[in-house]
């Protein structure tokens, strides 16, 4: 027991008298919850749309100049056809398509109610949501102003249909997605440098020629980098709540411990990668290159995976990450408890357990 | 009782195409200060790897205290001292942190073993707030076998200790070895400094994975085949040409401000021949003295 609180001790200094370690455990997660959290809210501009008209009324040209007036869209061309929505969408690059039914105009004058189909292209939530909400204050702004003209209680509801993915999950559920990853990220970086870093310095040399349990340098190793990973994890939750707003609608000890339980499993991969690396430089490009790109790719939160072909699909199930953001998104978006998400926690408990027992098997008690 | 026992080891490197350490014998006994001598290259790190467990031989077999390095590696690791040739401490750490660790690492603590590194720990200990990093090299090597003795070994694995080391601090590294000796602990070191060879009690001289002769440092010198003279004169390049294309000479090496030369056929007239004929050579100030050879003449010798 002494031996390992000397261990954990000496992780310790390592990490606190390497500026750089601590710059990058601590910084790079704000930089990335701030980077991601306005670059993924930033306001979409010239958005190709196309209006197909019924009615060709007063009313449905009026709005069609406010579109054409407004930078957000770009009106590419107007349609003869239903039929043409569909193709639009799928070879011109068209964001949202906005249909005026028949007699719109009339509809409003004596039913004192009208229609209008806005549909967008779910594929891409974000700015899907962006341009939905941009749609409406431009129909709202022209009820405005008819009642302001005519003083009577018109009124327009827009009726919003998203293809492609009509849940429009991933609104402003991107914060959880950016937990995992940062999580993630730091986690594995952070650990897989850790062990290589003593075979590159030559210490491992001397802590395997001593009584030291392979178990024990690899728990040792693990539970600074835990302890401060939990610190980052409050650094995190803060940001996301004040800052992003993001709502915690769930039990947040739950949340806590999903997210304590991901940051093992992040520990597991980073050891497994020390493990099986010869230098800090291979075992960092790993972490970086290896991690990132499957992380952001298959976690859910950039790029949905209902969208991604089967093979990709299947893929996915291994990225640790994936389970985390649908257990964050339900505890905090859904308020669900553990008996919503309790496979997916098992999911990620079988990798943990997995992991750690190949970074075991992994450890080389000798130097070859 | 042996401590060390090497039978016949082999060990290669890149899938048997690097021969590192090649048939190699050798045994050091309990309370033994025991020298591996050899170039840089020559199998020592190899050797004191296999040792201490940290690589596995091709062939042959080695023991530690009676214990197999390959079967027994985990009782051997509990009783043996090990100081790589590498700097291997934590450099971000202190001197005290250092010590203190690698303490708790073996389940001692600094108090419990203070009279074994007390003599070199008082020569640190100034310094033990400062970063094992930022120690002159001299200072590095003490607070190493400091770390390497804190858990008391019966054993200590010294691997070129006093690779770039001052020559004050070389000696007085050696003093320390002799004293530690004195207290019981076989001392296996490896050096590729010929001149530490005498401070041994037994020497191996080990030369591309082989090795040449293992004996005490006297009987190796009491070995050498031929008187061996000292020679020099102005100028010293072109006497060590001449001297090479000589008839009467066997041997020449270049030893610093001399030349070490032996002769063929060597009789009393020998000397005046040699300097009469360097004379015709144009060559002055020639001096010639009998000399006893030192490790370096040995290990050049055995080499070819």
């Amino acid at each position: 027991m002494k031996q390992f609180l000397s261990f954990v001790r000496k992780e310790f200094y390592h990490v606190f008298r390497d500026r750089k370690t601590l710059l990058m455990l601590f910084g790079l997660p704000i930089v990335q919850i701030v980077l991601f959290g306005f670059a993924l809210t930033n306001e979409v501009k010239n958005a190709k749309i196309v209006i197909f008209d019924y009615a060709k009324d007063i009313a449905s040209q009026e709005i069609t100049q406010k579109f054409e007036a407004n930078q957000n869209f770009q009106l590419t061309k107007s349609l003869m056809n239903a039929k043409q929505i569909e193709s639009a969408f799928k070879k011109e690059n068209v964001k949202l398509a906005i249909v005026f039914p028949a007699n719109f105009y009339e509809d409003l004058l004596h039913l004192h109610k009208a229609q209008i189909q806005i549909i967008a292209d779910g594929s891409d939530p974000n700015t899907a949501s962006t341009l939905q909400n941009y749609a409406n204050a431009i129909i709202m702004d022209y009820q405005m102003d008819l009642l302001q003209n005519q003083k009577l209680p018109y009124s327009i509801n827009t009726e919003l249909r998203m293809l492609y993915n009509p849940e429009l999950k991933g609104a402003t559920t991107f914060v959880p997605g950016i937990m995992a990853l940062v999580l993630m990220l730091i986690c594995v970086l952070m650990t897989a440098v850790s062990i290589v870093r003593e075979k590159e310095m030559g210490t491992m040399e001397i802590l395997l020629v001593s009584p030291f349990n392979p178990f024990l340098v690899i728990v040792s190793k693990a539970l600074p980098y835990f302890l401060l990973s939990m610190v980052n994890l409050t650094v995190i939750l803060v940001m996301a709540t004040t800052l992003l707003d993001m709502p915690i609608h769930g039990s947040l000890l739950l949340l806590v411990a999903e997210s304590a339980l991901l940051i093992i499993c992040a520990l597991s991969v980073g050891l497994l990668i020390s493990n099986i690396t010869k230098s800090q430089q291979a075992a960092m490009l790993i972490s970086m290159m290896g991690m990132m790109l499957p992380i952001i790719l298959f976690t859910g939160f950039m790029f949905p995976l209902e969208n991604m072909p089967k093979p990709l699909q299947l893929f996915s199930n291994i990225v640790p990450s994936k389970w985390y953001y649908i257990i964050a998104k339900s505890i905090m978006l859904k308020g669900l408890g553990i008996a919503a998400i309790w496979k997916e926690t098992l999911v990620l408990i079988g990798m943990t357990v997995l992991l750690l027992f190949l970074s075991l098997k992994k450890f080389k008690t000798r130097l070859e | 009782m042996n401590m060390v026992e090497v039978v016949d080891v082999v060990k290669t490197y890149n899938k048997g195409s690097l021969t590192a350490v090649d048939q190699v014998n050798f045994s050091v006994k309990k309370g033994e200060l025991f020298g591996l001598i050899g170039p840089d290259g020559a199998g020592k790190t190899t050797i004191f790897r296999i040792l201490t467990t940290l690589l596995l031989p091709n062939q042959g077999s080695a023991s530690v205290a009676g214990l197999d390095v390959v079967k027994d590696y985990k009782q051997i690791r509990k009783m043996v001292g090990y100081m790589p040739g590498k700097f291997s401490l934590y450099q971000d750490l202190t001197v005290e942190e250092n010590l203190n660790f690698f303490a708790s690492v073996f389940n001692t603590s600094i108090a419990e073993n203070y009279d074994l590194i007390k003599d070199i720990y008082v020569q640190i200990e100034p310094f033990k707030d400062r970063r094992a990093g930022k120690l002159s090299g001299g200072m590095k090597q003490k607070l190493a076998l400091c770390c390497a003795l804190i858990h008391k070994p019966e054993i200590l694995f010294l691997d070129e200790p006093t690779t770039g080391v001052d020559v004050v601090s070389r000696k007085e590294f050696w003093d320390m070895l002799g004293r530690l000796k004195d207290q019981g602990i076989t001392i296996l070191v490896s050096t590729p400094y010929m001149d530490e060879a005498t401070l041994c009690e037994r020497i191996a001289l080990i030369q591309n994975g082989k090795i040449m002769s293992v004996e005490t440092p006297d009987e190796i010198i009491k070995q050498y085949p031929d008187p061996l003279f000292a020679i020099k004169a102005s100028n010293m390049g072109k006497l060590l040409i001449d001297l090479r294309n000589n008839p009467y000479i066997k041997t020449c090496n270049a030893f610093g401000e001399f030349h070490h030369i032996t002769f063929n056929n060597l009789s009393d007239s020998s000397m005046e021949i040699l300097v009469k004929s360097l004379e015709n050579q144009n060559h002055k100030e020639i001096e010639i003295n009998p000399i006893t050879p030192n490790i370096e003449d040995c290990f050049i010798n055995l080499m070819n």
